[in-house]
């Protein structure tokens, strides 16, 4: 399978994204392999059937929103680069990447934009707030249905009121990231690509 | 137990002397004199147990083993106060042969396979590894310490006795090491590793009887000692679960079975002097997915509560005849140096060997163990009484300085059991308070991070990273293409599926909360975000999410608490019960009068009931979002059901019209449809008490009975021809039902089905549940497939066209049937037609292999008996 991938990804494509993402050469590959096989329709593209069809993510409250996060405005098909370039979100951020920060574009993996992956999922009309629907919506998937609505209204009236700082009863990215800011984000939104 | 090894008897003297002459009664002690004493002390250790337990403060403190141990210690100083001789010892036979197996199958049994196979790689590290490094290097220190002149001169022992001793002490306890983690409600990841270190004793009791006389001789004998031990318990594993396969006419015994062959397997890798706790270990893991697909539900509630009362009970037994036995004095040499070198050894280089491991393992581990791990799993190497059995069976002869030996092992059981056991749970709350406590968490980071977790499961499922994922899917397929189909019941093959597990505990809980609603016990205003969230989140964290927690080194995290083993059985408990006190009643009692009308009834059972639930928690969803406008339930409702949404949504306002038409205030409406139903379709029942028992596997405490007598003869020659004999009653069909039947509900759209079903009470359920059903079945089919392998777009497409199909052959029968066309619901009126099939999808469900073409005939089944049921009760 492994072969088969790398045969298929051409070698200037893998630079092209190694550089955008970060990604290390046989990670790539790896990914590719496993696009591949997500890729049912064989197309080079993956659509929200392709990601349905991950049993685990059938189980996963926030799958669907999860899987929307692949796709930009108004696709319905997500290309490797386009996959890749979500997945660079969660890459760890590796000690000498820390100090290249400063210099050229933000990386993909860096802390801001690990929370803004996490904010657009709650944000569904992306006025770039959390409104309290928005956020309940996100609540009760998240609970299930072991708390009642009003304790979940609660529970969202207050997470508003305790991020919220220009009282607009909705939580802005700039909030967001303010009352996650003890938070090791960096941590908590990395998994471990194996090499 | 311990009597048979110990000695004479407590009180010998009132049996000695039968009295001269007839006589009344007459005094037999010496006949119940064994069974008695083992009694008396399993009691005298359970009371104990309860006094403990009565303190909170203490048992939060002090682990249940210090305390026991404790006991033990004072008990024994009243026997040898008052017997003046030391009596009542931990025999190695009877640990070995009665005491440790339980444990060891309870945890093997219950170990969570998937995240012990994840982590198989470390485990063995550590086990293999780690046990030939704390052997040697213990032995080898001890002895240079000897060698340097630092110990007693009369400690007599070589290299070799201190190897031996080294090997032995080194082997952590699996009982004690269960019984502080458990408590401790350690990361289960971490539980895991620690407790695999129990390969340790499995493979100690390897080289401890060869008798390290050879370096390679040992070296190869400790591999074929622990491979051969496994061997045999995955040959057990294999016989039990291929004999559980065919319990299913003698349900009462299958519980027997697990125990037996576990048993039998301990015995015989014991026999040829292979690693018994390996093979029960591994037994144990192996066995569990097929037995409990095959199992009914209350045989596995048996073995569940059996093995835990078993494992329960000697671990208590152990620690408190492990107190008696330390007072024997005469049996121990004190050597300071030997005892105090031993500590230090056994603490030191088990922290080295940890820390070098995962070192090296971390290179390869997706989420690397921390330091907090590594502390924890350096200082939970806990000795215990294999360490003490193993040091009691030493040959005096061979070896010398046994007395000391085994002084220095009490003390350093003592030690690990009481000291390290008080203090770990201590360090290991600080650890994590040190680690998280810089600020007061928020609502708001509660709630994203458990975003987070959400979404790095999902990133990680579609980023498919598992390393040796690609050897478990070849397993897996492996497993779906012959182990499964050989080892497991044509039904409950296709049930057991992992995700499908998971998705079962969820309905379980909803239709918890469901019930609760229902009956107006809401639970306590919870605002404490944490514990919601990872109450439901649970049952996906035991796969990624597990993992992942603990890279985070969160030891005494909330979600961990929930996934740890006692108290998920507790939840499981409760479960249970309030399940069985107010959900499945009339369910199951439905299911279990049909099943007389066939060859193999109970094989519907299990799928029946899972869907049920499944479908509860679906209408629960609906019937929330339309009650409250929330429009999110419904969106998590999709959530949920992805894979199987397409198929079954158009029907799911159905039932719950069914549900509501008859209360409109929501609180109430829930249980009516139960309750009516009961009263009306119990009388129907003349047949009940035969089928009850002919059944075994029936619940007996249900309140609805639907009885489908020879009435289906008439609509269905074939179908019934097997149940002839059984149920000879004579039967004729008034019409009024049958066309009723035609008209109902698959006629017309939802509104019409609710407002038909308000006019028929005693309809209620069983419309209602086959709208369940249906769902269910479309749901299934696509749920059903193998993870990664099959399409679910091809499921949904080929979902379809069976459909159509089947209302095709079914307006054969029943013109009208083809307005049915478009509704998935139809298709079980239309099975009518295709009853011929019935049957022998059923018999083949059991005796062949899985064929996809059979899963037409076997889902449609169990719809039809409903609509028959539903007939006989509307015109009775």
């Amino acid at each position: 399978m492994g072969s088969r991938a790398s045969t298929l990804l051409r070698d200037e494509e893998i630079e092209e994204i190694k550089k955008e993402t970060g990604f290390s050469h046989s990670q790539i590959t790896r990914l590719y392999s496993r696009f591949t096989s997500l890729d049912k329709g064989e197309n080079g593209t993956l659509s929200r059937e392709d990601f349905q069809r991950i049993p685990e993510l059938a189980i996963n409250p926030l799958g669907d929103r999860i899987i929307n996060a692949f796709f930009s405005e108004g696709e319905d098909q997500v290309n490797f680069r386009g996959f890749m370039r979500t997945l660079a979100h969660f890459r760890p951020i590796e000690d000498n990447e820390k100090s290249k920060d400063q210099n050229g574009p933000e990386p993909l993996n860096s802390r801001s934009n690990k929370l803004h992956f996490a904010f657009r999922l709650y944000d569904l009309d992306k006025d770039d707030k959390i409104s309290r629907d928005e956020l309940l919506q996100v609540l009760r998937m998240m609970v299930g249905v072991n708390i009642s609505d009003e304790q979940l209204g609660s529970i969202a009236d207050r997470t508003i009121q305790e991020a919220d700082q220009d009282g607009d009863c909705a939580i802005s990215f700039a909030e967001f990231v303010k009352v996650l800011e003890k938070v090791d984000v960096e941590q908590k939104m990395s998994i471990r690509f194996l090499h | 137990m311990h009597p048979p090894g110990s000695g004479p008897p407590a009180s010998p003297g009132p049996a000695a002397v039968p009295p001269a002459g007839a006589e009344l009664l007459r005094w037999q002690w010496h006949e119940v004199q064994v069974p008695c004493l083992v009694v008396a002390w399993i009691l005298v250790a359970s009371l104990a147990k309860i006094v403990f337990h009565l303190s909170r403060k203490v048992t939060s403190v002090v682990p249940e083993s210090c305390l026991l141990i404790l006991l033990g210690l004072g008990l024994g100083g009243i026997v040898l106060a008052v017997a003046k001789k030391p009596k009542y010892q931990l025999e190695p036979n009877m640990f070995f042969l009665f005491l440790l197996p339980p444990i060891v199958l309870d945890s093997g049994y219950f170990m969570p396979s998937r995240l012990f196979f994840d982590n198989i790689g470390a485990i063995l590290t550590y086990a293999v590894v780690g046990t030939l490094w704390n052997s040697f290097t213990t032995g080898t220190a001890l002895w240079g310490l000897h060698q340097a002149g630092l110990m007693d001169p009369g400690v007599e022992a070589g290299l070799m006795d201190f190897l031996l001793f080294g090997s032995l002490i080194s082997a952590v306890d699996p009982v004690a090491v269960l019984a502080v983690f458990e408590e401790v409600h350690v990361n289960e990841t971490l539980f895991i590793i620690v407790l695999y270190k129990v390969f340790n004793s499995f493979v100690e009791l390897g080289p401890e009887h060869i008798h390290a006389t050879d370096y390679v001789k040992g070296v190869a004998s400790f591999f074929l000692v622990s491979l051969g031990g496994t061997a045999v318990g995955l040959l057990f594993a294999f016989l039990l679960a291929l004999i559980t396969r065919f319990t299913k006419r003698v349900r009462i015994i299958e519980p027997l079975f697990v125990f037996l062959l576990a048993y039998v397997a301990y015995l015989a890798a014991e026999m040829v002097s292979l690693s018994a706790i390996l093979a029960v270990t591994f037994c144990g893991i192996c066995c569990k997915k097929y037995v409990e697909a095959n199992i009914s539900q209350k045989s596995r509630t048996t073995v569940k509560y059996t093995m835990k009362t078993l494992a329960s009970s000697s671990e208590t037994i152990i620690f408190m005849f492990l107190g008696m036995s330390a007072v024997d004095t005469s049996k121990w040499t004190w050597d300071t140096a030997l005892v105090l070198g031993t500590l230090f050894f056994i603490l030191l280089f088990r922290a080295v060997g940890v820390v070098l491991q995962t070192y090296v393992l971390n290179r390869f581990r997706l989420i690397p163990l921390d330091r907090i791990d590594q502390v924890v799993m350096s200082y939970g190497g806990l000795r215990g009484a294999v360490a003490f059995a193993l040091v009691i069976l030493l040959d005096k002869a061979k070896v010398k300085a046994k007395d000391y030996f085994v002084a220095t092992t009490i003390v350093v059981v003592f030690f690990t059991v009481i000291v390290q056991g008080l203090t770990i749970k201590p360090l290991v709350t600080w650890l994590k308070v040190k680690r998280s406590d810089h600020h007061k968490p928020t609502l708001n980071e509660e709630l994203h991070e458990h975003a987070f977790d959400h979404i790095l499961a999902a990133v990680e499922d579609i980023v498919g990273h598992h390393g040796y994922h690609y050897w478990r899917d070849k397993w897996e397929q492996f497993d779906k293409k012959y182990l499964s189909q050989l080892l497991m019941r044509k039904s409950a093959y296709k049930l057991r599926d992992e995700i499908w597990d998971v998705y079962y505990k969820l309905n379980i809980r909803d239709a918890i909360s469901f019930v609760d609603q229902g009956g107006h016990v809401l639970s306590a205003a919870k605002l404490a975000l944490p514990s919601m969230p990872s109450r439901t989140s649970m049952s996906e964290s035991s796969v990624t999410n597990l993992l992942r927690e603990s890279g985070s080194g969160a030891c005494l995290d909330l979600q961990v608490i929930d996934t740890v083993r006692s108290r998920r059985d507790k939840e499981d408990a409760a479960m249970h019960h309030v399940l069985r006190g107010s959900l499945y009643k009339p369910r199951r009692r439905y299911k279990a009068s049909y099943s007389r009308h066939f060859i193999s009834p109970d094989k519907q059972e299990r799928q029946d009931k899972e869907i049920f639930r499944q479908n509860m928690k679906r209408r629960l969803e609906t019937f929330k979002s339309t009650k409250h406008n929330v429009c999110s339930s419904k969106s998590k409702a999709r959530l949920k059901e992805k894979g199987r949404k397409k198929a079954s949504d158009p029907q799911i306002p159905a039932p719950l019209q069914d549900m509501g038409h008859d209360a409109p205030n929501g609180k109430t409406h829930r249980n009516i449809p139960w309750q009516e139903a009961a009263p009306v379709l119990v009388t129907v029942s003349s047949d009940e008490e035969e089928s009850d028992s002919s059944e075994t596997e029936r619940e007996d405490d249900e309140g609805i009975v639907f009885v489908a007598r020879a009435t289906d003869e008439v609509l269905q020659g074939k179908v019934t021809q097997g149940s002839l004999d059984v149920c000879p009653s004579p039967c004729i069909i008034p019409p009024s039902p049958t066309l009723a039947e035609k008209e109902l509900p698959w006629k017309g759209d939802q509104a019409d089905l609710a407002v038909y079903v308000s006019s028929e009470t005693t309809k209620i359920v069983p419309v209602d549940m086959q709208k369940a059903w249906n769902q269910s079945i479309s749901s299934l089919e696509s749920i059903a497939s193998p993870p990664g392998i099959e399409a679910g777009v091809q499921h949904r497409r080929f979902a379809r066209p069976m459909l159509e199909k089947q209302p095709q052959s079914a307006s054969q029968a029943t013109p009208e049937q083809v307005s049915r066309f478009q509704f998935p619901s139809h298709v079980p009126k239309s099975s009518r037609s295709k009853s011929d099939s019935s049957p022998e999808g059923v018999e083949q469900q059991e005796l062949q292999p899985l064929m996809g073409t059979e899963e037409q005939g076997r889902g449609l089944l169990p719809a039809e008996h409903r609509r028959l049921a539903f007939s006989r009760a509307s015109h009775i």
